[in-house]
């Protein structure tokens, strides 16, 4: 059996484009239907990274920005789980980028500007490969919710941005991870983009008890899935040829 | 017993945001972290074939440049040969086919160089004109957009090509031709992105 085309995307879980709750997407979602095309080479490739591309601290959020002997204000956490596909197969050796405000709701970016301080010992990225069996883990902070101008008063609940590249670049996927028992949730406009309530609990990280480090770091567990290819079973003559 | 269908449904996307910098590229957000930030270059310095710059804008429905969006670009080498394991053939040492694109914050004007990719066979045996694909993410953008850049000047190529072939309207054709310009010598192609309005760029549902 040889790996074939991708399953089709299911546009009934994704958001659609044009979510006029999230007003930014009004004049940013094309309007004209997206020409279907069934994955070709140039998709079912994609972008091969290596431990050579990374360091190990850089999945270290308490300390890849840190002053030696410092660390950044708030509750410290793991962030793990696994990369799997639609076929429930794990997806080893892919890359994981993460983002996030600090503690107390600000970026280090030049564009933000909310009143709640930088942390000098955070910068707020991370970056890890997943292992054999699809797995990864990140330490950091848990991030603070902040106020962003949408309606007059919108407040993006706690999340950590995600970028994952699986082996093709028709996998290639961003996303943000939330956190069990937020009451912001059901009221971020963004998080409603997504119009199956079933989908909006993938998004959310769940308590891991067992994998915290007692007396030391807190644990949330978040599984990514990728999309799934089917397997060429037989070889055909697709129509038209 | 019931059959079941034990498929897991695929993460739902979300937009990556006005800080995706930070992530993605922390020297563009103000501040370095990382030994090496990935993306940078495209082809390496061994690649054979033609040194291209590309530029172009990412324009939104009231006509203006999306300044905080991120492109990401996959391409073959000029042998049209992907650097991954599924697609026969080697690449040179150091290519790895594969970069991100930021803007000018101020202008929304982005660019990069690389090599112009050479035409690629799929496994179905047809053959494509050179082309990048794109990957387009920004605050406002729920899920990716995929495009692909193809070459005005590769006119034959483009003609047969199996996936412009896709698209019924001539017109919508041309929101994937790159206009081929020189400056200074050097090989220049433009590139403008449209997400709404008359001439809104043929997107890709992969």
């Amino acid at each position: 059996m040889k790996p074939g085309p991708f399953y089709q995307r299911d546009r009934q879980w994704q958001p659609p484009a044009l979510t006029p709750d999230y007003k930014t997407s009004v004049s940013r979602s094309p309007q004209y239907s997206m020409i279907s095309l069934e994955t070709t080479v140039s998709e079912t490739t994609g972008p091969v990274f290596g431990q050579n591309d990374l360091d190990p601290l850089d999945k270290d959020l308490l300390s890849n920005y840190a002053k030696p002997g410092e660390s950044p204000i708030g509750e410290r956490i793991i962030l793990h789980g696994r990369v799997l596909d639609e076929n429930a197969r794990p997806v080893p050796n892919t890359l994981v980028e993460i983002w996030q405000a600090n503690a107390g709701g600000r970026y280090r970016h030049k564009k933000d500007t909310y009143l709640a301080p930088i942390d000098p010992n955070f910068g707020g990225c991370g970056r890890a490969l997943t292992d054999e069996d699809g797995y990864y883990y990140f330490r950091t902070v848990k991030p603070g919710a902040y106020p962003w101008r949408n309606w007059v008063n919108n407040w993006r609940p706690a999340h950590i941005h995600m970028s994952i590249f699986g082996t093709a670049f028709a996998q290639r996927l961003i996303t943000q991870c939330y956190f069990e028992g937020d009451p912001l949730i059901a009221r971020c406009p963004i998080v409603n983009t997504i119009p199956d309530p079933d989908a909006v609990e993938q998004l959310i990280a769940r308590l891991d008890l067992n994998a915290t480090i007692p007396l030391d770091t807190i644990a949330y567990k978040f599984d990514i899935v990728l999309r799934g290819r089917r397997s060429t079973l037989f070889e055909n003559r697709p129509e038209g040829n | 017993m019931r059959q079941q269908l034990d498929y897991l449904k695929e993460t739902p996307s979300q937009t990556a945001g006005p800080y995706v910098h930070i992530g993605l590229a922390p020297g563009a957000a103000g501040f370095d972290i990382y030994g090496q930030e990935l993306g940078w270059d495209i082809a390496g310095p061994n690649a054979k074939g033609e040194r291209i710059r590309i530029e172009g804008t990412v324009i939104d429905g009231m006509g203006s440049p999306i300044k905080d969006v991120l492109l990401e670009a996959w391409q073959a080498n000029a042998d049209g040969i992907y650097a991954h394991r599924e697609h026969p053939g080697d690449v040179e040492e150091g290519f790895r086919g594969w970069g991100r694109i930021i803007t000018d914050f101020e202008t929304g004007e982005w660019a990069f160089e690389t090599i112009k990719p050479g035409r690629v066979t799929g496994a179905d045996g047809k053959v494509m004109a050179p082309h990048i694909t794109l990957w387009i993410v920004a605050r406002g953008i729920n899920v990716g957009l995929h495009t692909r850049l193809y070459f005005e000047d590769e006119t034959d190529a483009n003609a047969t090509d199996p996936v412009i072939n896709l698209i019924e309207w001539e017109r919508r054709r041309k929101t994937l031709l790159a206009r081929r310009t020189e400056r200074d010598g050097k090989t220049i192609y433009r590139f403008d992105v449209k997400l709404q309005g008359e001439d809104e760029t043929v997107f890709f549902d992969i």
